[in-house]
């Protein structure tokens, strides 16, 4: 599998600075969407309000320097975006292609349901991390909450630290990297072999995520199939 | 029939009927409940359950034919700035692509454009056919998030946020393996032919407070200009509604339990929710507690089959209405010329539900190339919009007849019930009387 993010920033000919103690969200995110490809943004004072950089479909360079709320870089489709902080609820959830990165931890839901593209968290996450996942790739520096990559249905997620109870639970294609300790399996959730094609996917996300760990230190985990079609036996894992 | 067992003496269970004995017999054999499509088959009590006043001496009535009778209805106002204006108030409802076939759904933005009214997606994406030939399609936000992309979303006309659907309120949805064809499957990230399961609840928020961010992402991604609908299951109708308006939608739409669904199971289709006569006035008291009857417009569905039903639902507060199963059966669902490939499916034409099996012979749901060959999408769009024209002239014939020059004018005064169950749920009084029980 190759892959395809897009490469670090290089242009940093016009820099747009937007102070959000002065501006609102909306002014930011419409002018990033009427902004062309190519330029720079460095936003201030977040102050962990919802909605920051959602729906940005130029290939940008954008960096924030405090705390996000809710749904941050929402279905971001294009450019690299960098959050100096921490995120709320839905970091990038949608995410369709492009980089999100968050230096600090990310809440409940981060990356949800993202259908391509990069999401890199240095820190921890909470519950549902990649739930429903559907193409993302997702690096995780820290530990993950409970009930992460629940119907995850394609793509990779990556775990430096531990995984909370319920992973993977109902998971359909994704592969899921773990390199600490795995609280519980969710149904039909499994530990598979860690092949060589694997190692290499895997060494290639943590260098995308500027990362140096081992990829010989992980475990992978993905679908038992057992589940892809009903039958009454199963009806304790519906 | 039953004529021919009585006179032999035999005497039918009310309690253990044929349909249910048949039930227990299946479950005992196969050991996995029955899914199945359309809607609640049971009795319900309904908007034939409702009359209207003509006029008299005390309201004089409009000329048929003649004095204009308005039937269009905006959506959307209250926040977006491209509120979408339907030529009438009745809609059609959110179908997938993957429980109907390709044809269907061109056909259905087909009929509703030439009507001059929306149609909806489904859970499954939105499809180029669709986009095409819809002049306002409105793309459903489900919690599965299949195919969800934000360039379709900022093609919509409007976004529908569905929480809950009639015929299965607190459930998901479910797509079985035979209609995940390569196509479904690929507009859905899975492997083809598994048995889909789509979830219950959004994958990232629960709860109204969270619910107001996500409107406000998504009115963010569309730089203000869409509509949002947030669609319900009827089963707590008033707080559901206040909570939905207290999050900033701008359109309510309310879906009782004889609502169609792809798939379902019978014990939930049947014994979930509440039907859409008894959802209406709660809704309504809501809006109007709230001072936003009329701003936040409510769209309700779930069994309507006539322009009486259209009428009815308008005259309780209903700004529009929304069809699925009625707009089915227009194209050709249940079409007695398949009798015999009904029969061989084990079923009849005007009992077939079996929607989840991708076998339907009038091409309708389903995904195999063959069958779905079968539904023309220019002739299937032209029955739409018949049968669309109809509902209308239908529920402007009942208007005139109560004095309204436009059909947003009837109200619960020009109503009477049958029952007093219907009289209660509704609150309009027992016909001849003045009594509106529980008031
Ligand atoms: C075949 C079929 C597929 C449906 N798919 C969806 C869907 O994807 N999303 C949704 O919100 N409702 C879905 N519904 C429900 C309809 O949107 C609508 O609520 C219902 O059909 C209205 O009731 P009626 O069928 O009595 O007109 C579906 C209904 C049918 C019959």
């Amino acid at each position: 599998m190759t892959i395809t993010h897009a490469p670090a920033p290089t242009n940093t000919a016009r820099i747009t600075a937007i102070d959000l103690a002065v501006s609102t969200v909306r002014d930011l995110n419409q002018a990033l969407h009427a902004t062309d490809d190519g330029t720079s943004w460095v936003v201030d004072t977040p102050a962990g309000q919802h909605n920051i950089a959602v729906g940005i479909d130029r290939d940008l360079d954008l960096v924030v320097n405090g705390h996000v709320g809710y749904y941050f870089a929402g279905m971001h489709q294009k450019g690299r975006v960098t959050v100096h902080g921490s995120a709320g609820v839905g970091l990038a959830e949608n995410i369709m292609s492009g980089t999100v990165h968050v230096t600090g931890d990310a809440s409940q839901a981060a990356a949800a349901t993202g259908q391509g593209g990069l999401v890199v968290v240095d820190g921890n996450t909470g519950a549902r991390c990649g739930i429903s996942m559907k193409g993302v790739d997702i690096v995780v520096g820290g530990d993950i909450g409970h009930a992460s990559a629940f119907m995850a249905q394609a793509g990779r997620l990556v775990v430096c630290g531990d995984a909370g109870e319920g992973l993977g639970d109902s998971i359909y294609e994704a592969r899921i990297y773990v390199k600490g300790t795995v609280a519980s399996l969710g149904a039909d959730c499994i530990e598979k072999p860690l092949r060589p094609e694997h190692l290499a996917e895997l060494a290639e996300l943590l260098a995308l995520a500027g990362r140096t760990d081992d990829p010989a230190e992980f475990r992978r985990y993905g679908s038992a199939r057992t589940l892809y079609h009903f039958a009454a036996v199963n009806a304790a894992a519906y | 029939m039953t004529n021919s067992y009585a006179s032999r003496g035999l005497r039918e269970s009310a309690t253990f009927d044929r349909a249910t004995i048949n039930d227990i017999q299946r479950a005992a054999t196969t050991g996995i409940y029955d899914i199945r499509g359309w809607g609640a088959k049971r009795a319900l009590p309904h908007f034939d359950d409702l009359l209207f006043l003509g006029a008299s001496v005390s309201r004089y009535p409009l000329e048929g034919y003649r004095e204009k009778c308005g039937t269009d209805v905006t959506l959307g106002g209250r926040h977006a700035l491209k509120p979408i204006t339907l030529d009438i108030p009745i809609t059609i409802a959110g179908m997938s692509f993957g429980a109907l076939s390709a044809n269907a759904k061109e056909a259905l933005g087909r009929g509703a454009t030439e009507a001059g009214t929306s149609t909806t997606t489904g859970d499954g994406g939105m499809t180029p056919e669709e986009r095409g030939q819809s002049r306002h399609l409105v793309y459903q936000y489900l919690p599965s998030r299949y195919g969800m992309n934000p360039d379709d979303l900022r093609k919509a006309d409007a976004i529908e946020i569905v929480l809950g659907q009639g015929a299965k309120p607190g459930g998901g949805g479910m797509l079985l393996g035979q209609k995940i064809t390569e196509r479904v499957a690929g507009m859905r990230t899975l492997p083809v032919g598994i048995d889909q399961r789509s979830a219950c609840r959004h994958p990232d928020w629960t709860g109204p407070d969270d619910l107001a961010i996500k409107i406000a992402e998504l009115r963010e991604i569309t730089d203000w200009h869409t509509p949002i609908y947030v669609k319900v299951g009827a089963s707590r109708p008033y707080y559901d509604t206040a909570l939905a308006v207290k999050s900033g939608a701008d359109v309510v739409v309310l879906d009782g339990m004889q609502g169609g669904t792809a798939a379902t199971q019978q014990v939930f289709i049947e014994n979930v929710g509440i039907p859409i006569l008894a959802a209406i006035g709660p809704a309504v008291a809501a809006l109007q507690e709230l001072g936003v009857h009329r701003t936040v417009q409510l769209i309700v569905s779930g069994g309507i089959r006539n322009g009486a039903d259209v009428a009815k639902a308008i005259a309780l507060g209903a700004d529009a209405v929304s069809i699925g199963t009625a707009a089915l059966i227009a194209l050709g669902d249940n079409d007695p010329r398949y009798q015999a490939e009904y029969e061989a499916l084990g079923s009849s034409a005007g009992f077939y539900d079996d929607f989840q099996d991708g076998k339907d012979p009038a091409g309708i749901s389903t995904q195999d190339p063959e069958l779905a060959a079968r539904l023309d999408p220019i002739a299937g769009g032209k029955r739409i919009a018949n049968y669309l024209r109809v509902l209308t002239l239908e529920a402007q014939t009942i208007a005139r007849a109560c004095g309204k020059s436009h059909l947003h004018h009837l109200e619960p005064e020009d109503l009477v019930a049958l029952t007093v169950e219907a009289a209660a749920m509704a609150g309009v009084p027992l016909a001849g009387t003045s009594w509106i029980p529980g008031r």
